[in-house]
């Protein structure tokens, strides 16, 4: 298991390294300069050539890649003489925008999208494959309809819209809500919580169906075998049959699926919804970036979501070894 | 015991046999039509006997077995006719009162145990399960029970086994583990459903005298369903001979494999290989294939593949059911063919000569 994992961890290096090296070379074929947007009207092609010296934009693209690398392990110091700045290891380099340390404001970010995403994917893998398992058992009864037809409705739903809804009615209307927003846990639980109850809901909303589907018809599939019928054949009670022999085998493709969409959730995709409620994650700060054309934040929020949809597989790869012993010996 | 020869005159009584089956039908609802998977089945069975159903693939011989279980139940299967075991009727019994049943007064060996055991649980586990779901035991002495069922059934090293999977076991191991499973409630009604099926044949030798050593231990009933007729001639009591979803011959096996009445067990029978024959000799297999539950063939079921329907008078093997009748010198012996005694007396003779 230990060599398994140290295998996967390795592979995991490797594909953010990968990552991390298309990531640059993506922003050098960008149109639009940095230095041009720092720069401002009035600008004459002396300054925008020290602005670039400033920015190291005037080495070889992988010298720079190789410092930015280097940079990140042990630290460097950016620009020279009085501009000269010192970010220190893990240094994921100093913002074009407005000089910020990236890292910082990487971890800054993380609690609210942390709590955003985790809340989220807990409610939505547990409600979606609770749904999906009550619709397999009770099939083309009202319960599958009802099933079924949320599933449909949440997944047709785009989230912007359902945002805007559910503010209108919990927040507005009935006021049983404060208005939605980030509230770090510890300074305050009940309300992180209540801050967060609509974005997670709407993100529920919209992410719970693939999970009632996918739980539906891979229960319908187990309740079809062999050893669901010996469970059965032993005198085990319904509940038993399903919960422990048939929910055991359907969770494995839903494990993977949650898997991946935990990561990108992590990793910033749920920017409509941190948009939609004024959530300060990652997504937003990624958007952001590209728009200010700000190489350091863009190379830190790709690698940071990278990272978080490798690490949510190798995690997963883990869970599979727990569920399945068949995986644990192969 | 007497035995119903028309299914019609079911009566209402328990029966006076340990397991009584009377005219049981299992029909599934289907689009293309009703499929008739089991269509007025009637037998019985002591403790301590055995009887083997014996048929081709889609004689309704799974299907009936599955109906002592009640497994039908909450399917959209119709099931009717009665099922008496030891004084209870379990057709008209609700789910809840038959899940009492499963597993510990009747249980279940089923064939492929490789599917029929949960890939992700340990072996022993699995038993100590089935120990459980009957028994008010603890975890640990479940487990313990489990690991003695298993030495039971002659599997070496238990405790260690016992913490496998199903896929770390040997096939005639898993089919071990799959009766020491079955047998953990000590079942006074065991049915096993082609126990050997997937196996070699020194394994296949084995596991039929571990089920017939438990039945002496246990002194249970044992219903074998098999297409093997060297199986049942090993094993059984009584055989039950059934194609289409009907029985077409039952009777001890001494008379039916004897004297069997039907061409179609006469078929079974010349399939089979002989140990001593000629093995330059083809295989004589039944020509066809076993016909559709839905649309079954009018008349005799099994016409289109029988070659003697011509020595019938006025075509009635084409347009009139034959029933269920005694064989002359047999009590118990039954077969439904219109063949006349004196017409199969002389096939057999003839057949008999032609092999020799």
């Amino acid at each position: 298991m230990t060599r398994y994992l140290i295998r996967r961890l390795l592979s995991a290096f490797t594909v953010i390294a990968v990552v991390s090296l298309v990531t640059f070379l993506i922003f050098f074929a960008l149109p639009s300069d940095p230095a041009v947007l720092a720069c401002g009207k009035a600008c004459t092609p002396d300054r925008i050539a020290a602005i670039h010296h400033s920015l190291g934009l005037d080495k070889n693209i992988f010298v720079q890649y190789a410092d930015y690398v280097t940079g990140f392990f042990a630290g460097r110091t950016i620009g020279d003489g009085a501009n000269a700045i010192h970010c220190a290891a893990p240094c994921l380099g100093i913002s074009f925008h407005d000089d910020s340390n990236v890292w910082d404001t990487i971890w800054g970010r993380f609690p609210a999208d942390l709590s955003l995403a985790l809340g989220a994917a807990v409610v939505f893998m547990v409600v979606g494959v609770a749904l999906g398992l009550a619709a397999a058992v009770r099939k083309g009864k009202l319960v599958d309809k009802f099933a079924v037809g949320l599933a449909l409705f949440g997944i047709s739903t785009p989230i912007y819209f359902s945002a805007l809804v559910l503010q209108f009615f919990f927040v507005d209307k009935w006021q049983w809500l404060p208005a939605p927003n980030y509230t770090p846990i510890t300074q305050d639980p009940a309300g992180w919580f209540q801050g967060l109850i609509l974005p997670w809901a709407a993100l529920v909303l919209g992410s719970m169906a693939y999970y009632t589907r996918l739980t539906r018809s891979t229960a319908l599939d187990v309740m079809g075998e062999d050893y669901v019928r010996t469970a059965r054949a032993k005198g085990l009670s319904r509940g038993k049959v399903i919960l422990k022999h048939t929910l055991r085998s359907a969770i494995t493709p839903i494990v993977t699926i949650f898997g991946m969409d935990f990561g990108a959730l992590i990793g910033g995709s749920a920017i409509i919804t941190e948009t939609a409620f004024g959530i300060p994650g990652i997504g937003q700060l990624a958007v952001q970036s590209v728009l200010n054309v700000d190489l350091p934040v863009i190379m830190a929020t790709s690698l940071f979501a990278a990272t978080a949809v490798v690490l949510a597989n190798v995690l997963v790869d883990v869970v599979y070894g727990i569920i399945d012993p068949r995986v644990r010996y192969a | 015991m007497a035995i119903e020869l028309s299914p019609q005159s079911v009566d209402v009584n328990p029966a006076s046999s340990f397991l009584e089956v009377r005219d049981l039908r299992v029909h599934f609802p289907t689009e293309d039509g009703l499929v008739k998977s089991v269509d007025g089945v009637s037998f019985s069975l002591e403790k301590g006997k055995t009887l083997g159903i014996v048929g081709e693939s889609g004689s309704g011989k799974s299907v009936t077995s599955l109906s002592l279980l009640g497994l039908h139940k909450g399917s959209r299967a119709r099931v009717s006719g009665e099922v008496w075991l030891d004084g209870e009727e379990l057709v008209g019994m609700t789910e809840a009162q038959m899940r009492a049943l499963r597993g510990q007064k009747v249980s279940m060996i089923f064939q492929d145990p490789l599917s029929a055991l949960h890939p992700f649980f340990t072996v022993g586990s699995q038993i100590a399960e089935a120990y459980r779901v009957h028994h008010k035991a603890s975890k640990k002495e479940a487990h313990e029970r489990a690991v003695e069922m298993l030495k039971r059934v002659g599997i070496p090293q238990p405790e260690r086994r016992a913490k496998d999977y199903p896929h770390q076991f040997s096939g005639g191991m898993r089919q071990r583990a799959m009766i020491a499973m079955s047998l953990v409630c000590d079942p006074e009604l065991l049915i096993a459903d082609e126990p050997t099926t997937a196996l070699d044949v020194t394994v296949q030798a084995q596991i039929l005298d571990l089920i017939r050593d438990l039945q002496e231990e246990f002194g249970s009933a044992v219903i074998i369903i098999t297409h093997d007729l060297g199986v049942v001639a090993e094993i059984s009591d009584d055989i039950l001979v059934m194609y289409g979803g009907r029985r077409i011959e039952y009777g001890s096996v001494h008379d039916v494999l004897k004297a069997p009445e039907h061409p179609y067990t006469w078929g079974l029978l010349q399939s089979m290989p002989h140990l001593g024959g000629d093995v330059s000799q083809r295989l004589n297999p039944i020509p066809g294939s076993p016909p559709s539950l839905i649309n079954l063939p009018s008349g005799c079921a099994f016409n289109p593949r029988c070659a003697f329907k011509d020595q019938v008078a006025d075509g009635r093997c084409l347009s009139e059911r034959p029933e269920l009748l005694p064989v002359l010198d047999s009590d118990k012996h039954i077969a439904a063919c219109h063949l006349t005694g004196d017409a199969k007396a002389e096939i057999r003779s003839a057949s008999a000569r032609g092999t020799k």
